[in-house]
């Protein structure tokens, strides 16, 4: 299989005060193309910060990231953001809306960047997808969180992402609404192809993805295969 | 509570501070420095005049004027007048006023001189006392001669200062002083002269109030005037007054600029709190609770803007005197007092207070159920108490321009005319939201589109930024216009026909000589007038003695007392119009005379077109009938008249004559002066193109004063954009990284930033120029009543600045985000 993300030997430090302190350190780990990837731990295991890493929002103190065929290190902060938005997607647990514009104008976004001019017909299109048709032009503040999140989902989608990374994707919605949410992300796995990589505190999620990397106090407990039932 | 929150909040707070500071920096300098000048000019009241009262007339007096001040016993007096005097050691000559001084006057204050003993010793010596900076000028030095009329003094000194005389007055005419003995001599004092005799008295004893009670309306009888040292320096007072009030104005503005900053920046503040004053509320905090933690956060920082403000205009109030030295009549002593510094702290408390209280209002209102859900709907206000604070802000503002200006009408004008600049400012803001909403140009590119949306967005800064922006632009364009027109209006016509060099005072006997100086010399003659002194002797059937008796009458005093320079000729000038009547060129068959009036002396002197006035020509009466009314362009530095005989009535009078020339350039003008003060002493030359320069120096100066409040209200401007750009930082970095995390690149950040400041900045300096060449047309029309041709610059030089300006303070901003981590600030959002 083809390896759409390839961790090797990461480490990032942050400067707290005086001291140094660690949060990843020593990482490792390849993604598939098209699977579903989840990376679990405890608050404080840098779960997020390595999502940062691999999604080259933020830079490692050492190590390599390769994305879609591209290594990191060696873009500057423009083509890391051409990179994200021809081949990457998210999707954040406080779903990171703009407040000020509508459903359909904050799914356009990636889209409008790149100064496409489809950008409305397919946002509307996504919007009808999740069930949002009826929405498109109230802000996010006029809608409730499992909406917000559909409406992020609509985004993460609209440019066809190779990678989608979702952090904590339902740890501020209720149980059955994100169900409808992780459906809607493994669906458009499946459409589309798109490789799915979650982070969660839920253990029940992660066990539906194909691999779990445990990650503990900044290093790797385990990376193993889920048995499909 | 109120010190914790603030706390955490403390950039964005010290940002409102900031606002303030320089208003009221400005006030209190301002307060300051008037309260000084007017302890000064009471303190000093004597030496401003140098006596304790002082008789006038612009005449030899009258038998029965020189009995009163004989009466009175002078103890010094002194002929003045203006007249050529000349620089034998460099040829140079130059337009001065004389001033032929017997006694030891002045008696209080001094005679400033160098060396200091010339004060004394030019009275025994026989010497002159000339302008310092004359001699300067012409490299005289104590020794050389100076030639007034026929009589040739040696310098004793330069003259620094003399009581009653300021910098403003000596740079259009210096000071010659000579002893009064040498007076006859110059021979200058002939029919025609125009010259002011003053009586000094040293009687610190006397009732001044009794005695001017007593006595002035006796010598104005006699056209004498006389001045007591205590009304000399209540007019000074008001003068200064006037200026005061002006200065306090501009200061005014700058603070209210702060005010709407602090506004706008609680606006945005509590709408971010509003979460916070729902948990608040959830966990138990009522209203006044609530509000009363922020209200005291408020009125805080008003505090300490207000003692910092007040520190800085204490500091400040030091420059005033050398600002304003050209224009006063004495040295400024400063001193601190208590009120103008209370009153900047309590300005601080206040303001800052009452222009918060409208969103600190919100905090009342906020539900606790915001804490489960956030709808920013604060539309349950009441209504009520919006409009309470507001009728509130309006009487402060009434009130406290009225404290500033004692002057009720004016202090409304004032307010009207600030709430409405205001009014069309934010108004125009609002339209240009909905302009842009309503025709959103949907094909844009998506940075373009962004920007526009930017303008309309919850928690925008469209209006405040339009209205300090505009408010700033508006100021300092206003002042420029305004200059230009005051410049334009006394500028020279540079054609061969008009005339830049006036002779004055030339005897009838002399008018072929000094024509045919003029013709020698290359220079043609523009005009020859011939001049006819006159005064009024009865107005309509009614005697001018018993109208100055009549209480009641409305014709202003000067018509009464006024010695009018009169000319005859038989057509119009450049400078005038007729607005009423009909022109006569010659005198009438039937022998009646028909004269023509300017329009400002029928408005004095309540008179109309067929009303009959009988003239006092030099002992002959004579009776006229006005015909006509002229609009006389007095500004046009041409010998403009307000009374004009026809010919054929006043040839035969005695007259003196005043011819013009062109004199092309300044060595030619300088040589003509030369031999015409060396051959005629009598002679009075004015230099127009002098005369502007003076003029365009003291505009200049006028303008560097109305500049330097200007920079109050442009840098409080400044501080307010910054506050506001500095407000909505957050959520707009907040934004823009979730741009980049999408995969904005940096340029188009950048340019989405770039193009809503760039369109904020342009709008709003550019309607602040356009108010400006409203208002400036209008004071063209109205004031000044020019015809208005704008100046390029604001346009050229404002509009790119100012926008420019807006724009770095926007993208100053934003760069927190070019240089961080998307991921470090998602997280501190998260």
């Amino acid at each position: 299989m083809t390896k759409i993300l390839k961790i090797s030997g990461l480490e990032k430090t942050y400067q707290s005060g005086s001291k140094q302190l660690t949060v990843l350190q020593n990482i490792s780990f390849d993604v598939e193309k098209g699977q579903t990837f989840a990376i679990v731990g405890p608050s404080g295991s840098g779960k997020t910060t390595l999502l940062g890493l691999c999604a080259g929002l933020d830079t490692p103190n050492l190590g390599a990231v390769e994305l879609c065929d591209y290594n990191l290190s060696t873009l500057n902060e423009d083509e890391r953001a051409q990179l994200r938005n021809e081949k990457v997607g998210f999707i954040f647990q406080d779903f990171q809306l703009l407040p000020t514009l509508t459903a359909l104008e904050n799914v356009s976004v990636p889209l409008e960047l790149q100064g496409n001019k489809n950008a409305e017909s397919r946002a509307k299109e996504l919007l009808e997808k999740v069930e949002l048709g009826d929405r498109i032009h109230h802000y996010p503040s006029q809608l409730s969180g499992g909406e917000q999140q559909r409406v992020a989902v609509a985004r993460a989608f609209l440019n066809n992402p190779s990678i989608l990374f979702a952090d904590e994707p339902t740890g501020n919605l209720d149980e059955e609404t994100g169900e409808k949410v992780i459906q809607l992300l493994f669906n458009l796995n499946e459409e589309a192809g798109t490789t799915l990589v979650i982070i969660t505190h839920d253990l029940d999620l992660a066990a539906r993805t194909q691999q779990i990397l445990r990650l503990k106090g900044g290093q790797i407990l385990t990376n193993e295969k889920t048995v499909q039932v | 509570m109120a010190w914790r929150d603030a706390k955490a909040s403390r950039t964005r707070l010290l940002l409102f501070m900031a606002s303030i500071v320089l208003g009221i920096a400005a006030v209190v300098s301002i307060q300051l420095f008037s309260q000084n000048l007017t302890d000064n000019i009471k303190r000093q009241s004597k030496s401003l005049m140098g006596a304790d009262f002082i008789i006038d007339t612009d005449a030899l007096p009258t038998d029965r004027a020189q009995a009163i001040i004989d009466s009175l016993k002078p103890d010094a007096s002194e002929v003045n007048f203006v007249s050529m005097v000349a620089f034998p050691k460099n040829d140079g000559s130059k337009l001065v006023r004389v001033r032929g001084l017997k006694g030891d006057f002045p008696f209080y204050g001094k005679l400033e001189t160098q060396p200091i003993t010339a004060a004394t010793s030019y009275q025994t010596s026989g010497g002159a006392l000339v302008d310092a900076t004359l001699l300067l000028q012409y490299n005289l030095q104590v020794g050389d001669s100076v030639k007034i009329g026929e009589k040739s003094l040696p310098i004793s000194g330069a003259l620094n200062a003399i009581p009653g005389n300021n910098a403003f007055a000596s740079s259009v005419a210096p000071l010659v002083i000579i002893p009064y003995k040498f007076i006859d001599e110059t021979n200058l004092l002939q029919f025609g002269s125009r010259k002011e005799y003053q009586f000094f008295y040293n009687q610190p004893n006397v009732d001044l109030d009794n005695l001017a009670e007593r006595l002035q309306p006796l010598l104005e009888e006699e056209n004498a005037d006389l001045d007591t040292h205590t009304s000399t320096s209540q007019r000074l007072g008001r003068r200064y007054e006037n200026v005061g009030s002006y200065l306090n104005l501009t200061a005014f503005i700058a603070l209210l600029l702060g005010c709407i900053g602090i506004a706008s920046s609680v606006n945005i503040y509590i709408k971010e709190k509003i979460k916070a004053i729902a948990v608040l509320k959830c966990l138990g905090a009522s209203r006044k609770q609530s509000f009363l933690i922020f209200l005291i956060q408020i009125a805080g920082i008003g505090l300490l803007g207000g003692l910092i403000g007040t520190a800085i205009g204490v500091g400040l109030q030091e420059l005033f005197p050398i600002i304003l030295k050209e224009f006063l009549p004495f040295d400024v002593t400063i001193n601190i007092t208590a009120q103008p510094i209370l009153m900047g702290v309590l300005l601080g408390v206040i303001i800052s207070v009452l222009f918060a209280l409208l969103p600190l209002l919100r905090t009342w209102y906020v539900s606790p159920l915001e804490v489960l859900r956030f709808s920013g709907d604060t539309s349950k206000q009441s209504k009520k108490a919006q409009y309470i604070v507001i009728s509130v802000i309006i009487l402060f503002l009434y009130a406290f321009s009225y404290w500033l200006i004692k002057d009720a009408l004016f202090a409304l004008a004032f307010v009207g005319g600030v709430l409405l600049t205001f009014g069309i400012l934010a108004g125009i803001a609002i339209g240009t939201m909905k302009l842009v909403k309503a025709y959103f140009p949907k094909s844009a590119s998506f940075t373009t589109r962004q920007s526009l949306l930017n303008l309309f967005r919850p928690n925008n800064q469209t209006i405040v930024l339009m209205v300090s922006i505009g408010l700033g632009t508006f100021l300092i364009s206003t002042l420029y216009f305004t200059k230009d027109i005051l410049l334009d209006k006394t500028e020279l016509g540079e054609s061969a026909q008009s005339a830049n060099l006036i002779t004055l005072d030339i005897q009838p006997d002399q008018v072929t000589d000094v024509e045919n100086t003029f013709k020698a010399n290359n220079l043609p003659i523009v005009d020859n007038i011939p001049l006819v002194t006159m005064r009024m002797h009865s107005i309509k059937n009614e005697l001018v003695s018993d109208i100055r008796t009549d209480t009641t009458t409305q014709i202003r005093g000067w018509v009464l007392n006024h010695e009018f320079r009169t000319t005859y000729r038989g057509n119009l000038i450049d400078s005038e119009e007729i607005v009423k009547g009909e022109w006569v060129s010659d005198k009438n068959k039937n022998g009646s005379i028909e004269i023509s009036i300017s329009d400002n002396l029928a408005d004095d002197a309540k008179i109309t077109v067929g009303d009959a006035i009988i003239f006092n020509v030099q002992g002959v009466l004579m009776e006229t009938v006005v015909k006509s009314i002229r609009k006389v362009d007095w500004t046009n530095l041409q010998p403009n008249f307000t009374i004009v005989f026809p010919k054929g009535v006043l040839e035969n009078a005695p007259q003196f004559n005043v011819l013009t020339t062109n004199a092309p350039t300044e060595a030619s003008s300088a040589k003509l002066q030369q031999e015409l003060v060396r051959k005629f002493p009598n002679i009075s030359v004015i230099d127009l193109r002098q005369v502007y320069t003076v003029v365009e120096d003291i505009l200049n100066k006028v303008s560097w004063i109305i500049n330097f409040m200007a920079f109050f209200s442009i840098l409080t401007g400044i501080i307010v954009l910054i506050g506001s750009v500095r407000t909505s930082k957050y959520q707009r970095i907040r934004e823009s990284v979730l741009l980049r995390t999408l995969g904005a690149k940096n340029k188009q950040i950048l340019t989405i930033t770039a193009l809503e400041y760039l369109f904020l900045g342009i709008l709003g300096s550019l309607l602040g120029i356009l108010l400006a060449l409203i208002s400036s047309l209008l004071l063209a029309l109205f004031v000044f009543q020019e015809p208005f041709a704008p100046s390029f610059i604001p346009f050229l030089i404002f509009l790119p600045g100012i926008s420019i300006l807006v724009l770095a303070i926007g993208l100053s901003n934003i760069r927190e985000v070019l240089q961080k981590s998307p991921l470090e600030v998602l997280r501190k959002s998260g």
